[in-house]
């Protein structure tokens, strides 16, 4: 059995590692277009912080690949897949035959029409080299004054990298508030507070002209969209993104897609989209290669959920921020807890600072758990799994867990 | 592999699990040093309602959520035992958003810690299981 994955990232990791579960002799060959080793793309923010660096950046150690026996190519990029005769070619001049393909080609940064844009060298922040990139601009320039285009995740995690090498920070933004992808307003108003207390400046609902700014570095932390052109191009189905189903199979017999380069189905909207989250991108990965090896893997649990940090304070989040508000803390203070209840059930949460087990919230949404008669208090502070009903909570704390 | 089980019934409530592993994990050698008038962060936790009690620690999942979703790898299974590498922990907490066990907590340190069933710390073996004093946690 031939694999090829296409992307050497989370996802393609997922893909071996799912592969190897029940076939350890197939050949598997992973083309990544990155000159690296396989490393974490959310860490690049840690790395110039300094809270990683580039040993312990990596994703996996340095023999995965062998223990996987696995082909690296790295520094390759795939170019085309002929989806007929099951080959995908590289820009090196190889073809590599394919009997199950693996795309997971992952995002490229959104850059969107920018007055000015054309007239400034600019950085995004998305890879290793960017992040290299970035602070070698930003060692040489002295006092540097940063304009930050984006007050999103990327964004935001920009400033909080750059923080310690910029006499200045900007960040600009047509959005009238920070982190609209993960926060509601009052969520957003403490995270900019926060910022604010730490120097950042924010132009917030402008949409900047560059040529009238003053900047000696450029960030454009716009947001991302899926790399799906090697499978469109292909005749596989897309939108946005690469279209995978719970299995992350694609349109095409055999091939299969996952990470941020694809769009599947929320478990929490029922619709499509991208999650475009580590987690998921891993698990679509597993799911991937444990179908390729042949056995039998449905990931249908896919929902948004994020926990980050700037500057020592954390935000989990997770789900949809819709029905009724049940709130703990203090929004001035910047600490709070807030939960979103709709028929019964736990739709989403929103922890500022306290958000100890956290994830057994997470599974309250997960598995659509009946919260009716449960007070507020008890909600907010002393949930456990005293409110599954008895037999439940005997296979959850007794038996192994099944897992996802 | 052994694995930690509760049994609900037997429980009573004393939390002694919880002072135990905070004790074990807190590298003092003494046990009023260690947790005499200091924040305890045991990596068990007893929940209680009622006439129910029953302690929850980590499950080392087959299929776990954390190791899936750690955004830095530093979390693995090392012998069967769901370990955090905290050298390479970055203190994101995905792993505690993740966990249905609500067993993982951000350290004092700014990493993530959990239950390893004490084979890292001076125990050897689980201290939960050696004194609770009605047996309602086993290895097994």
């Amino acid at each position: 059995m031939n694999y090829v994955i296409i992307g050497n990232s989370i996802a393609a990791v997922g893909g071996i590692e799912g592969i190897r579960r029940t076939d350890g002799d197939g050949n598997i060959t992973v083309v990544g277009a990155e000159p690296h080793h396989v490393y974490s793309r959310p860490l690049i923010s840690y790395l110039l912080e300094g809270k990683t660096d580039s040993e312990r950046i990596k994703y996996r150690p340095d023999d995965f690949y062998k223990k996987n026996k696995c082909t690296l190519k790295k520094g390759v990029r795939a170019e085309s897949i002929d989806t007929d005769k099951k080959t995908v070619f590289l820009d090196d001049g190889e073809a590599l035959p394919f009997d199950k393909l693996l795309i997971a080609t992952g995002a490229r940064p959104f850059v969107p029409k920018i007055s000015g844009l054309e007239n400034h060298e600019y950085h995004t922040f998305m890879t290793l080299g960017d992040a290299y990139g970035l602070e070698k601009k930003l060692k040489s320039t002295k006092d540097a004054k940063v304009l930050i285009l984006g007050a999103g995740l990327i964004g935001l995690k920009c400033a909080e990298a750059i923080y310690r090498y910029a006499k200045e920070i900007t960040v600009a933004d047509m959005a009238d508030r920070v982190l609209p992808s993960i926060l509601d307003t009052e969520g957003s108003a403490v995270i900019k507070k926060h910022l604010e207390y730490k120097g950042i400046r924010f132009l917030l609902s402008t949409a900047v002209e560059l040529d009238k700014m003053k900047f000696d570095v450029l960030c454009v932390c716009t947001g991302v969209i899926p790399e799906a052109n090697l499978a469109k191009d292909a005749g596989i189905e897309t939108g946005r993104g690469i279209y995978i189903d719970a299995e992350a199979k694609t349109s095409k017999d055999g091939i299969y897609a996952a990470g941020d380069c694809t769009e599947g189905y929320s478990a929490v909207t029922g619709r499509r989209g991208a999650i475009a989250i580590l987690p998921n991108a891993y698990i679509q990965g597993e799911t991937a290669g444990i179908n390729m090896a042949g056995g039998n893997a449905v990931y249908d649990k896919a929902m948004p959920m994020n926990a980050i940090g700037f500057f020592g304070k954390h935000i989990l989040t997770a789900g949809l921020y819709e029905g009724e508000e049940i709130k703990s803390g203090s929004v001035s203070g910047g600490v709070f807890k807030k939960l979103f209840v709709k028929d019964g059930k736990l739709k989403g949460f929103i922890f500022i600072d306290d958000f100890k087990r956290a994830g057994l919230y997470t599974a309250l949404i997960r598995d659509g758990i009946d919260l009716t008669g449960i007070d507020d208090a008890t909600l907010l502070d002393d949930i456990g799994f005293k409110l599954y009903p008895k037999a439940e909570r005997d296979k959850v704390l007794r038996n192994q867990n099944e897992g996802v | 592999m052994k694995k930690i089980y509760v049994r609900e019934e037997w429980c009573l409530k004393c939390r002694l699990c919880e002072y135990i592993c905070a004790f074990a994990n807190s590298g003092c050698g003494d046990i009023v040093a260690a947790l005499k008038d200091k924040p305890i962060m045991p990596r068990i936790t007893v929940e209680e309602e009622g006439k129910i009690s029953y302690a929850v620690s980590c499950r080392h999942c087959d299929d776990a959520l954390c190791v899936k979703g750690c955004i830095s790898g530093a979390i693995s299974r090392v012998d069967g035992v769901v370990t955090i590498d905290k050298n390479k922990c970055v203190g994101c907490c995905t792993c505690i958003l993740s966990c249905p066990y609500g067993a993982i907590a951000y350290g004092a340190d700014g990493t993530a810690t959990k239950c390893e069933l004490c084979v890292q710390n001076a125990g050897g073996s689980p201290m939960c299981v050696k004194y609770c004093p009605n047996r309602a946690i086993v290895l097994e």
